[in-house]
């Protein structure tokens, strides 16, 4: 068998040359390992720190938050994936031009992926929080009226990085369609989804305090240890997504007018 | 005609409309309106900017400078009072693949309001012969059924203004001539006017009553077929094309 090093060097250069031409796909690289390392290392620091296993029902403690934590992170994920694939979903069949050129105005078309991301988290989520219940007996539901607050602040939060990723993709193309997949997981680490915000150094505390997610997660926390809902924490979530919410559509609006004047609606490839 | 009679007001109004990408100029400044049930062809070689005309006259692309009006609409700001009105065909869009032909049909004919769309896609399916693969997967069809497909989308809404890019350019003779006859028809019953890109001469002979000729983004003659096959004393559209493009512009207006 005769193997051509030109060959497999022409191809190295082929995904070479699609790299530089994409700072999107490098960030990617770098993102991943770096998103793994803070979250991962972050719990490590809260469970050593707190003592958390070796305390008396610790153990049970711990892992009840961790699967709360799970299924909510879930929730959050899985909303903003939603949202983004029914919009990419559009590039992948070159049909945005279509839908771009029909009577279907800018907040009908969000308010067509808010109804889709919904009910992708129907179909996707509500069996895993069955499961939780029958594997792990942690039942999401019993949160009752908690559950619905962390919800809805889940899903503004959700829905605007959907929005100003979907903004990305329109003005960038599909050269930008990692960021559908791996912008969300910076909350991870940020957001004090597995451990509280005083685990984090203090310089990112700030940081994490500016995100809702991090209202959520302490809230849960606040609900399976504390047993008490913070609606004080829910309120400021909610307030902050709202903000967020104005922030991203406004965004997607002059994403959209800048993908206009730079003539891409019509090139939505790679 | 009197003086203080009104002109009926053009269905397409283009107005000192230019494109330019990093302080380069692609198109323009370009001047021209189409009128109710004409039919205007947009000649020009590969790069010409046939389709950033189209694409700037559909809202797609934002101009430089200049204006588009659609019905009296500026298609910058009151786009919205138009689109439901118009429509379009191009090689360079697709539609959903997985979704069959008549799934397609009926999602676009919900966007574009359309009343009585079970009835409005069979008639469909009649004009355009789609019945055979109605319920096929529109990404299992050949590329002139795809092409169909396309223009029945674009008829879907009954449109008073059809801006076509290239239509018959994956299609056999047989094939494109059909369509073009349907183009026709479309264009008779619904009195709508038409801007068509295309590469191809006889099709732009046949369907054109006026022939918008681009070179390098700007317009270099603008008149009816005959007129052009006059003024440049040749037998074709074809060699008319080819005097424009390489240059021998003796026909030109002065």
């Amino acid at each position: 068998m005769n193997v051509s090093f030109k060959r497999i060097g022409a191809m190295v250069l082929r995904y070479a040359y699609l790299l530089r031409a994409s700072y999107t796909r490098v960030l990617d690289i770098i993102y991943w390992p770096t998103v793994q390392l803070l979250t991962w290392g972050f719990l490590q620091t809260y469970l050593v720190r707190a003592g958390a296993l070796a305390a008396p029902g610790g153990a049970a403690q711990a892992a009840g938050t961790l699967i709360g934590a799970i299924l909510l992170w879930d929730i959050l994920l899985r909303g903003q994936q939603g949202f983004c694939f029914s919009f990419i979903e559009e590039l992948w069949s070159r049909n945005l031009p279509n839908i771009l050129m029909s009577p279907l105005r800018p907040t009908e078309f969000v308010g067509a992926l808010v109804a889709m991301s919904l009910i992708r988290l129907a179909v996707g989520v509500l069996p895993v929080t069955i499961f939780a219940i029958l594997f792990f007996g942690f039942n999401l539901w019993s949160l009752g009226i908690a559950f619905a607050a962390f919800f809805v602040v889940l899903m503004l939060f959700a829905w605007s990085i959907g929005l100003f990723v979907s903004g990305i993709l329109l003005r960038y193309g599909l050269g930008a369609e990692n960021l559908v997949w791996s912008l969300m997981f910076f909350v991870q680490p940020l957001g004090a989804v597995y451990y509280p915000v005083t685990t984090l150094p203090n310089w990112l505390q700030p940081i994490s305090w500016m995100l809702p997610p991090t209202y959520v997660f302490e809230g849960l926390r606040g609900v399976l240890i504390d047993h008490v809902i913070r609606w004080d924490l829910l309120a400021q979530g909610f307030v902050i997504d709202v903000v967020l919410f104005a922030a991203a559509s406004a965004a997607f609006g002059l994403l959209l007018k800048s993908a206009r004047r730079a003539g891409t609606l019509l090139q939505t490839g790679e | 005609m009197s003086q203080n009679a009104v002109a009926p007001r053009p269905t397409l109004a283009v107005a000192g409309l230019s494109k330019s990408y990093d302080k380069r100029r692609v198109v323009g400044p370009l001047d021209f309106s189409l009128e109710a049930g004409s039919v205007t062809g947009l000649l020009g070689g590969n790069g010409a900017g046939k389709t950033t005309t189209i694409g700037m006259v559909m809202g797609l692309i934002e101009p430089t400078q200049g204006s588009v009006h659609a019905f009296g609409c500026d298609m910058s700001r009151e786009r919205y009072g138009a689109l439901g009105r118009m429509n379009f065909e191009s090689p360079y869009v697709d539609m959903p693949h997985r979704l069959t032909v008549r799934q397609n049909l009926r999602v676009f004919g919900m966007l574009y309001d359309v009343e009585d769309l079970d009835a409005k896609i069979e008639q469909l399916a009649k004009d355009l012969a789609l019945g055979d693969f109605l319920d096929r997967q529109t990404g299992r069809l050949s590329a002139g059924q795809k092409t169909r497909v396309a223009i029945a989308k674009s008829l879907i809404n009954d449109p008073q203004l059809l801006l076509l890019d290239e239509p018959t350019a994956s299609l056999d003779p047989d094939t494109a001539d059909w369509v073009r006859a349907r183009l026709e028809a479309h264009r008779r019953t619904h009195n709508c006017a038409i801007l068509l890109a295309s590469h191809n001469m006889s099709e732009v002979e046949r369907l054109c009553d006026r022939v918008l000729m681009l070179k390098d983004g700007t317009l270099v003659d603008d008149d009816s077929p005959a007129s052009l096959l006059a003024r440049y004393g040749r037998d074709t559209l074809e060699e008319v094309f080819l005097d424009v493009a390489r240059g021998r512009v003796d026909g030109a207006p002065a």
